[in-house]
């Protein structure tokens, strides 16, 4: 694929009409929340959005009211890849039929780490299969948050949440997050990316490659959540961008399965010097306080470790291999 | 309208509906393959191949997704269609309520199957019958012909702006799908004149103005909302006033298609055999009635005055015409190929028992639960139940109001 990327000022983003409005029942400093307003702001032309059950879901449709001034619609809390195949296989033939009133609609399912990591992975996995042109969007939040905090295989290692809650014995929850960007790019699908609401031009020029590439294109969002991680709402952006520099969280992208770090992970890589411990991220979250007792220090430690793994071997998908170890 | 052309084919049920499908001009068919439903998929899959049809056909990876799959579609104004039994037909049990309560018109072949476990790829009616609570209407038929002549009735009567309902439209396992059957097919045209194209209605939308009940760039709207006790409690009555209203359309559509095809199931919404004069009566949906036709002849030519109401529609429930045929029945067996495990009897049992409640006659109702996982149902069987129907009538008394039939 060779697209240019696309260019805009931040006065043009600002004068782009909302498609998703204030009014919808975020809690302040709402992660996920800021990540449909700025990729939708991303949109092209006319777009049909259809989301998961979970929290933006709940939040931006309660009727009589909605947040969405494009089409949208939710079915399910597993099926949201399925809902998408069936609007593009809608478009394709009416298209043919000649009973498509304009020439290109864009299709945005979107849902959240227990809607994608968990039970709405099978789906995921036959639309990108299937080859469905549309775009799909992980908003992370780490947890069931709409049911009331419970964990997920996006929750990381050693968070407390209702289901793998900080006990005496057992410090928050035993397994590390599931790959979830790596195992659709092994899906061979012509665009993934990972980004972060803390970087919000690299999210729009994402947002919009995956809405102008042919066939299935997968973004995971980086998008923390106050409630369930428990630290101050005016924090949200600042620790999205924690994420990104202690490279928990580091911002990349496929094309056609070719891995690229983006700007701000790819500094990390040249200068490794500013690449900070996770401690400065973990500290910040009420959801990992436990880990700073003495008897659970070696969890940070392990959470450390993995990161540093997971870097690396990113870094060697990325033809970067020269970064010295953290 | 005159009796339109039409060609003799020898096809089993599977194929009749498989091509049903490709007449009536559906937009997107999405599916998922299982015994005895797999002959629909394929047929339809080599149509797709050979270019016959402008189908946009979705093989997904689940039940749950094809299901998902017709809903979306149907909700950006397609025409859709998908087939299932059994195991999948459960499998999509959400998104079935998903679908009647987003009003979306999905039309649905089912091949009803045994519900595991243990595994039974063999006709009785569990899996549809579970579902008949999930705001579908159900439509059971006799034959292969039905079946044909359903599909394309089942477009007319979901789509129409006063029902916007999905449909099942139920064949029996092996004894229908798998069957040679000859069956009379209307020409394309013909169909695709009759079904036409797909309307959607207009309602009053976010920004307080009509516009198109569909997922439309032009117009948009939100669908699936998160929607609570101010509002939801509404809209499961409106889909109960849909319900209502539909028995009116599926007799119009019967009667319209009867016009070009010469061929009717009683008046669409039951099939009475011999009842005018009927002492005792059998009432069962599917296949099971033609067996039951040949025994009741057998028993007037005896001078029994036997009959059979076949329900051709379960949901909604043709209760007013149920009371009305059986008016002068004075005893009644309901045959049910499902079971409702400790709930004294069958589902079909359950409303014809309470349908008669307050007829005059108020005649002995008993129940037979038979055929499940494909145990056969031959005439002998079916005899031994007049036999029964004929000792309560002439005893005036009930042995046992619910048994099995044809068990060991
Ligand atoms: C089949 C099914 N199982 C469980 C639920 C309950 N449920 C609704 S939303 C949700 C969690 C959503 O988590 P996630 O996808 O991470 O989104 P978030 O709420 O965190 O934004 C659950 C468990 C459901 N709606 N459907
Ligand atoms: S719980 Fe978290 S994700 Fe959900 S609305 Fe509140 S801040 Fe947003
Ligand atoms: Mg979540």
């Amino acid at each position: 694929m060779t697209t240019t990327p696309w260019k805009f000022t931040a006065k043009e983003i600002v004068e782009k009409p909302e498609l998703f409005t204030s009014g919808h029942r975020a809690c302040a400093g709402c992660g996920p929340a800021i990540a449909l307003r700025q990729i939708m702001k991303a949109t092209r032309g006319p777009t049909i959005v259809t989301s998961a059950t979970g929290c933006m879901e709940v939040v931006s449709t309660i009727y009589p009211y909605t947040a969405w001034k494009v089409p949208f619609i939710h079915t399910a809390f597993e099926n949201v890849a399925a809902n998408a195949s069936g609007i593009e296989a809608a478009l394709k033939v009416m298209k043919r039929k000649g009973r498509l009133e304009h020439e290109n609609v864009d299709v945005i399912a979107f849902a959240g780490d227990g809607g994608t990591f968990d039970i709405g992975i099978q789906a995921l996995s036959g639309a990108a299969e299937r080859g469905h042109d549309f775009l799909y969007i992980l908003y992370d939040n780490e947890a069931y948050m709409n049911t009331g905090i419970q964990r997920s295989g996006g929750t990381p290692h050693g968070a407390s949440t209702t289901t793998s809650p900080a006990g005496r014995v057992i410090p928050g929850k035993p397994q590390y997050k599931k790959p979830i960007a790596d195992i659709m790019v092994a899906h061979d699908i012509p665009y993934v990316a990972t980004a972060s609401i803390s970087s919000w031009q690299d999210l729009l020029v994402k947002t919009r490659k995956g809405l102008e590439i042919e066939g299935p294109a997968f973004m995971h969002v980086f998008t923390p959540c106050p409630r369930g991680w428990r630290y101050d709402p005016s924090k949200t952006i600042e620790i999205a961008r924690l994420g990104v520099e202690t490279c928990i969280f580091p911002l990349w992208e496929t094309i056609d399965g070719e891995y690229s770090l983006s700007p701000q992970s790819k500094i990390l890589a040249l200068k490794p010097e500013r690449k900070k411990k996770v401690t400065e991220y973990l500290k910040m979250q009420r959801r990992f306080r436990h880990l700073f007792k003495p008897e659970f220090k070696h969890v940070i430690d392990e959470i450390q470790q993995m990161v540093d793994k997971r870097w690396n071997r990113l870094l060697k998908r990325c033809n970067m291999t020269q970064a010295s170890q953290s | 309208m005159a009796i339109t052309q039409q060609k003799t084919l020898a096809i089993n049920g599977d194929e009749a509906v498989a091509l049903a499908v490709k007449q009536s001009d559906v937009d997107v068919v999405a599916a998922y393959p299982i015994t005895p439903q797999t002959i629909i998929v394929e047929r339809f899959s080599e149509y797709v191949a050979d270019g016959e049809v402008e189908t946009e056909f979705v093989c997904t990876e689940s039940e749950h997704s094809a299901l998902t799959a017709c809903l979306a579609a149907s909700a950006m104004g397609a025409r859709t269609f998908t087939a299932s039994a059994s195991a999948g037909l459960a499998l999509m049990h959400e998104i079935l309520y998903v679908t009647s309560g987003c009003r979306a018109p999905v039309v649905m072949a089912i091949v009803n199957r045994a519900l595991s476990a243990p595994i039974n790829i063999h006709c009785d009616h569990s899996d549809s019958m579970v579902e008949r609570d999930s705001g579908w209407i159900q439509i059971y038929a006799e034959n292969s012909q039905e079946t044909y002549d359903s599909i394309i009735q089942a477009f007319r009567i979901a789509e129409h702006l006063k029902v916007l309902l999905p449909i099942m439209v139920c064949l029996d396992a092996f004894v229908l799908s798998h069957t040679l059957e000859n069956v009379q097919v209307l020409a394309d045209e013909t169909v695709q004149k009759f079904v036409g194209l797909r309307d959607v209605p207009q309602v009053m939308g976010h920004e307080g103005r009509e516009v198109p009940f569909k997922l439309d760039p032009s117009n948009p709207i939100t669908m699936g909302p998160l929607d609570l006790y101010d509002y939801y409690f509404e809209h499961k009555r409106q889909q109960e006033e849909a319900m209502k209203v539909a028995p009116q359309i599926i007799q119009e559509v019967h009667e319209e298609f009867s016009q070009i095809s010469g061929r009717k199931y009683g008046n669409g919404l039951i099939d009475a055999y011999h009842l005018e004069d009927a002492d005792i009566a059998t009432v069962c949906v599917g296949s099971t009635a033609g067996t039951t036709k040949t025994v009741v002849d057998r028993l007037r030519k005896e001078g029994v005055k036997a009959g059979l109401l076949r329900l051709r529609t379960f949901r909604p429930l043709p209760l007013t015409d149920i009371v009305k045929t059986m008016e002068n029945v004075k005893a009644v067996a309901v045959m049910d190929r499902s079971n409702s495990f400790g709930g004294h009897g069958g589902p079909i049992y359950h409303e014809i028992r309470h349908s008669l409640y307050d007829s005059p006659t108020h005649p002995h109702v008993v129940n037979y639960i038979y055929g499940l996982g494909g145990r056969d149902m031959p005439p002998a069987i079916i005899l031994n139940i007049y036999k029964d129907l004929q000792e309560i009538l002439k005893t005036k008394r009930v042995k046992r109001d619910v048994q099995f039939a044809g068990v060991r």
